[in-house]
């Protein structure tokens, strides 16, 4: 099978939904001729036109309104965030109207579009455009929230969240936008709300979204030289959430890790371990271990920087010692 | 008042009606709060009826607008019906949202009404939106944005005006100015000239008597055609008043106004009252016939209010309905 870039699978997945579905359009800054900071969007104006891919003034609330009011009439945008630092910009449009849209009208409205934004440390870029902030609106009720780990994903759920009814908000590693993977050329949708087992094992699970899916992976396989097989979920989507799949894997292994990169106060990590320790506690050997981003805004320094955020050697640690029963 | 140029009999008198509709709906709210029949609060119309009624009487059924917490006159105006608005007031299931708007949140999708917004200013951006999409969609639909003097103090509102204009979409901004925002007078909020800050943006500004229902609407028919024809932003300044506390609750107001403004606001410049004198003074209805507009309004209310009263509530079943749209 071929391999994409995940920045391509992104790229591939709008412009397939925008050829099949006029009624999509996107709009952001600096999306059209630039295609965004990062390329993600090259060549798309080039294909459907500045009516379709449309750069706005850096106005975030603003656009972000725009795309709410054009979705509740018959439009299905697509917002570019910048950068998902910016989301605290935009947090009015997107919880209290978009999310709430449906309900307050007793279902007669509906908000048909997608938020697309990154998220990601490491890539010296400081404190306001190095968070992952998917915990803040996977907490408001109305919104869905996916989380690709690799290309393969990122295509399968972009096009699903286009054709979604509901708001759907969608988080990018932007460390991963070069990293390649294998894509088919044929036409894939990815359903919300069912978690991958990207690896099967029987002594931990390890439930990771996004690139923390990669950091397990990697953690695996040195664990597997030890002789402890860990099972790997990815939700893919944190809303809603596959919940059955994960107390599966738990109910086997007897243990569980749930690694994510946002902040690891009050995050996803609390919810999914919380959602564990409620339905699946009777068949834990350990207490379920939650590892986030340390819950200090991230410095610049590399130094302090990758001290941040998991890594491989840090989550086999801390699966090797749940193993052994020494936590 | 002369209107020499405007001769529609029955336009007037829908007017005159749309307008005691919206009086006598918020009279019964107000009702229904003092007599402890309403859950929460609400935020009165009352006063303001010449330019809900006016600018939407220049619209179409399927063209948008989008309202604010102060927003049953704008319901009313664009064609809500009494029963499922009393209804939804009261948190019933055959309101507008089944009960789950109220009143900060009506919306009446069927009339193009996208909804009241419990967020100043937080509406101006969907106005605007909807007006990128009848734009992109080529359905020729104008959107209105209605919002209060309070609202001037939102950033959201600049930068949609700015890609109104740069986008030249068909939307109008009208600017309730009833003086005051909460409570507080407009001339403490806002500075400069009002219409100044949309003529930055290269937006073409109007300013126009809000207790003058047909002033209102000979310039909102000219602008709706104007903005169909992609002549479009618009601003419009309307200058009115609300009779009413900022809300049902807002009872002792003396620190804020004086009850001899609100008197001479009731008594000289009284929307309703300007247009049922001129309709008398062209002889285009007699007294009589007024009031016996006011009477069917009247008993058409009190009929709804008793059957949203009565009406049922949403069933527990529907408190985890409509989260999300399948």
């Amino acid at each position: 099978m071929r391999e994409i870039t995940l920045s391509q699978a992104v790229n591939e997945a709008i412009a397939e939904e925008m050829r099949r579905d006029p009624t999509v359009f996107l709009l952001g800054e600096d999306v059209a001729e630039a295609g965004t900071p990062f390329k993600v969007l090259k060549g798309l104006v080039e294909e459907f036109g500045r009516e379709r891919i449309i750069d706005t003034p850096i106005s975030e609330p603003g656009f972000t309104g725009i795309a709410v009011g054009a979705a509740m009439t018959g439009s299905r945008p697509i917002v570019d965030l910048m950068f998902g630092d910016f989301l605290f910009l935009v947090m009015d449009q997107i919880c209290n109207q978009a999310a709430k849209t449906h309900y307050m009208s007793g279902g007669k409205l509906n908000v048909p579009m997608v938020l697309r934004t990154n998220m990601g440390a490491t890539r010296r870029s400081a404190a306001q455009h190095s968070q992952s902030l998917h915990a803040l609106v996977a907490h408001i009720p109305g919104l869905k929230v996916a989380m690709p780990s690799s290309a393969y994903e990122a295509k399968g759920l972009m096009k699903t969240a286009i054709r979604d009814n509901n708001p759907v908000i969608i988080f990018e590693d932007k460390l991963m936008y070069q990293e390649k993977a294998p894509v088919p050329e044929e036409e894939y949708l990815i359903p919300f709300g069912q978690a991958n087992i990207v690896r099967a094992g029987t002594d931990v699970t390890f439930v990771a979204t996004s690139s923390m899916v990669q950091v397990a992976q990697k953690a695996a396989v040195i664990l597997s030289g030890e002789g402890i097989e860990a099972e790997i979920i990815d939700p893919r989507t944190i809303v809603p959430l596959d919940e059955a799949t994960i107390l599966e894997s738990v109910r086997k292994t007897s243990r569980a890790i749930v690694i994510d990169e946002g902040h690891q106060n009050y995050g996803v990590t609390a919810e999914i371990a919380a959602r564990i320790s409620e339905k699946a506690f009777y068949y834990l050997d350990a207490p379920v271990q939650r590892m986030g981003a340390m819950d200090v805004p991230v410095p610049f320094s590399p130094a302090l920087e990758d001290l941040t955020v998991p890594t491989p050697d840090g989550v086999a640690d801390r699966a090797r010692r749940l193993v052994r029963g020494e936590i | 008042m002369s209107r020499a140029d405007v001769k529609n009999a029955e336009a007037y008198l829908r007017m005159y009606r749309q307008m005691v509709r919206i009086r006598t709906f918020e009279d019964n709210a107000n009702q229904l709060y003092l007599s402890a029949k309403m859950p929460g609060l609400t935020h009165m119309y009352s006063g303001e009826e010449g330019v809900a009624v006016g600018i939407c009487e220049a619209l179409e059924k399927t063209d948008h607008i989008t309202s604010t917490h102060r927003g049953h006159g704008h319901c009313i105006a664009k064609g809500a019906d009494f029963r499922q608005m009393f209804c939804e007031l009261l948190g019933k299931e055959e309101g507008y949202c089944r009960g789950k708007g109220g009143s900060m949140h009506i919306a009446d999708q069927a009339n193009g009404n996208l909804g009241a917004n419990a967020i100043v200013g937080g509406s101006a951006g969907i106005a605007t939106g909807a007006a990128l999409s009848a734009k992109r969609l080529g359905t020729r639909d104008v959107a209105v944005c209605f919002f209060g003097d309070g609202a001037l103090g939102q950033g959201l509102l600049y930068e949609v005006m700015n890609m109104a204009a740069l986008w030249k979409l068909p939307v109008i901004y009208a600017c309730e100015n009833n003086l005051y925002g909460e409570y507080t007078h407009v001339s403490e909020m806002a500075a400069g000239d009002l219409k100044a800050r949309a003529k930055s943006f290269g937006i073409e500004s109007f300013e126009v008597d809000g207790q003058d229902v047909l002033a209102v609407n000979t310039l909102s028919q000219d602008l709706v055609a104007r903005v169909r024809k992609g002549e479009g932003p618009f601003f419009i300044l309307l200058n009115t008043y609300r009779y009413n506390g900022h809300h049902v609750g807002d009872i002792d107001r003396a620190y804020y106004r004086s009850k001899q403004e609100e008197q001479e606001w009731k008594e000289k410049r009284d929307p309703i009252t300007i247009l049922g004198d001129w309709l008398t003074g062209e002889k285009i209805a007699g007294e009589t016939e007024l009031e016996a507009i006011r009477a069917e309004v009247k008993t058409d209310a009190e009929a709804a209010v008793r059957y949203a009263l009565d009406a049922a509530y949403p069933p527990a079943t529907e408190v985890d309905q409509h989260v999300y749209a399948a």
